[in-house]
């Protein structure tokens, strides 16, 4: 056995200072989150087509050739890439990149007009989701007991009424046009926000520290909006991310039955809808919106699952 | 048990007759009258149509009246195909239902080993493949779908073989149910199967599955008896409104399809105000979501004994 010098074990004497020091930077919940996040390469390429199918659909229609109105009678259902040589601009080398419809109106700028009306209506029926499901999901776990009775059958009532009834007497009182359909598509579209909410809510309310917080004398708004809520906003900001597809989804859904926003607008669902009559002859008419109908759709679907992965480890496997 | 049933059942027929109450009223302010076709009739025709179907008495009268006739099992008549409605849905709701269990059938098999398998094999080629086939489900709208399947795999396959492999549309054979079924089921299949994921990889990690497997118990019993029995759990929940929303048949594929199912009635009623016809899906579509879902409740007891239905 080796020898060791005695005098090789001398007290070096202690630094309380040093040892009690915090040597890495502390990290909130939020940044652990968005560092998790930014690992997570499939999630970043969906970010990244997210924000370039926003860009693309502000920038397209400002600074495109052709208006999304425009007509013309010479070029009707023109192939991809065909160049422009409407009489009424002679000497036009302006391109239909993705050629035009039975209208002889330009699809690409049209694809990108209607992909703003989409991405406007999807983004604020995730918006107004988001603030009625917390609210009433919220109140209704907080509460318990005949409160939340009633208002979860409330729910179950409206979920049963049929959709298309309440969209077409929305449409009615309502002048039709983009900010209906927002209106109409979050009638019901908050619902599972409240059922999720509310189910976190219920469990939450069972822990200590809301006990904690009660004997300190914090009313209900204090505990649901700085408690209950925080602490279940990693579900909620996944459930908002996933229903962004699903406003998409239906704002499809509806301009197939024709309920979509009014002619001559355009949103992802009407061009696609308009591209199955004439799919059979111009197969690329529908094919192109329905690219990027399910692109985005993957995208946000993506995303979220990213987002939860980030949010909650144990779940990452 | 009973007591759990009835109070269930009782909840039940409550938020059912707030539906109706709440569909009638909302309906009666659709514009238009139900008789208003391609012409308008004379305005003595329109009056003694309304009469004959007592759309002339006060609202609540007729509310009174639908109620009672409800109880009685009458849903009225249709007041745009002049047959009873509760006939025109029955047989409607055959052929939906027939489309629907199909396509309910093939997305929980499917769904379900596809979710198990890529949770076993975590990260292979298979996790990959079937995480796609789960994205297109959710990703890909159902008329999209369905106009790409019946453009690639009926028309241009039959194209190519010469002879008709898949029909195109249409109802009564076999081979017709494919596609539609197909393009119905893919949104379930692709829910169920990432639900089926997630919970087999919960439940692969779970301390029961380490002691069967230091039993020494095969791969193969672990994975049936132990994992895949505790891991479908989720998957049931879900099934109930599921079952019921698929079985009533989709508006979309039936059109594309061509397919006598229930989904035209759903949005045909309201485009046309058939008043009797609006509630009569509503109370039907109402009463199957009820049934779908105290059956699953049920269901979920007998797959685990864990689950208490008191509470």
């Amino acid at each position: 056995m080796e020898h060791i010098a005695k005098e090789r074990f001398a007290h070096v004497g202690e630094n309380v200072l040093e040892r009690e020091a915090i040597n890495r930077p502390s990290m909130t919940f939020m940044q652990d989150a968005m560092r998790r996040l930014v690992k997570n390469r499939v999630a970043l390429v969906c970010v990244i087509l997210i924000l370039l199918m926003l860009v693309l659909s502000i920038v397209v229609p400002m600074v495109s050739a052709f208006d999304y109105r425009e007509q013309h009678y010479g070029h009707t259902n023109a192939p991809m890439g065909m160049v422009c040589d409407d009489p009424n601009s002679p000497g036009s080398t302006h391109v239909h990149i993705f050629g035009t419809d039975t209208l002889g109106r330009d699809i690409f700028t049209r694809i990108w007009m209607g992909g703003r009306i989409s991405l406007l209506i999807a983004f604020s029926t995730a918006l107004i989701d988001f603030f009625l499901g917390v609210i009433y999901g919220g109140i209704s776990g907080y509460f318990g007991g005949t409160v939340d009775i009633i208002m979860m059958r409330v729910l179950e009532i409206l979920n049963g009424i049929p959709y298309l009834l309440i969209v077409t007497l929305l449409m009615l009182v309502l002048r039709p046009g983009v900010a209906t359909i927002i209106i109409a598509y979050s009638v019901v579209g908050w619902i599972p926000m409240a059922r999720l909410v509310r189910g976190q809510v219920v469990a939450l309310k069972q822990q200590e520290y809301i006990l904690a917080t009660e004997g300190l004398g914090a009313g209900a708004g204090r505990i649901i909006a700085k408690h209950l809520l925080p602490n279940s906003l990693s579900v909620i900001i996944v459930r908002v991310t996933l229903s962004i597809p699903n406003a998409i989804f239906t704002e499809a859904w509806l301009s197939y039955l024709g309920l979509g926003v009014p002619l001559p607008m355009c949103s992802w669902g009407s061009l696609a809808q308009a591209g199955i009559e004439n799919f059979r002859l111009y197969p690329w008419q529908l094919i192109i919106p329905a690219v990027c109908i399910s692109l985005t759709m993957l995208a946000f679907n993506l995303f979220g699952d990213g987002l939860r992965d980030a949010f909650d480890p144990k779940l990452r496997r | 048990m009973s007591r759990y049933i009835l109070k269930r059942v009782a909840y039940a027929l409550l938020t059912l007759l707030a539906l109706v109450t709440i569909t009638f009223f909302l309906m009666h302010m659709l514009p238009g009258t139900p008789f208003i076709g391609d012409k308008t009739p004379p305005p003595s025709v329109l009056a003694s149509m309304e009469a004959k179907y007592g759309l002339d008495k006060p609202l609540i009268v007729q509310y009174g009246m639908y109620l009672r006739n409800c109880l009685k099992g009458d849903l009225g008549i249709s007041l745009s195909y002049e047959k009873p409605v509760l006939d025109i849905i029955l047989d409607a709701f055959l052929v939906s239902a027939d489309l629907g269990i199909r396509a309910i059938i093939f997305a929980v098999i499917a769904g379900v080993l596809l979710g198990a398998l890529a949770a076993v094999k975590r990260g292979s080629a298979a996790d990959t493949l079937s995480m796609i086939i789960a994205m297109i489900g959710v990703s890909v709208p159902s008329f999209i779908l369905g106009a790409l399947l019946q453009y690639f795999l009926a028309l241009k396959l039959n194209q190519a073989l010469g002879h008709t492999f898949l029909p195109v549309q249409g109802w009564g054979s076999f081979k017709q149910t494919v596609l539609p079924a197909f393009a119905l089921g893919l949104s379930s299949l692709a829910t169920v199967s990432r639900l089926m994921r997630t919970s087999m990889l919960d439940v692969l990690s779970a301390d029961y599955i380490k002691t069967a497997k230091s039993k020494g118990l095969s791969q193969r019993l672990i994975l049936w008896r132990h994992t895949l029995r505790n891991a479908i759990m989720p998957v049931v929940t879900v099934l109930g409104p599921t079952i019921a929303a698929v079985m009533t048949g989709t508006f979309v594929i039936e059109s594309i399809f061509n397919i006598p199912g229930m989904g035209k009635y759903f949005v045909m009623s309201i485009k046309n105000s058939d008043y009797t016809m609006i509630s009569g899906t509503t109370i039907f579509y109402g009463a199957l979501l009820i049934v779908c879902t105290l059956v699953v409740d049920l269901l979920y007891g007998f797959i685990d004994p864990r689950v208490k239905l008191e509470e």
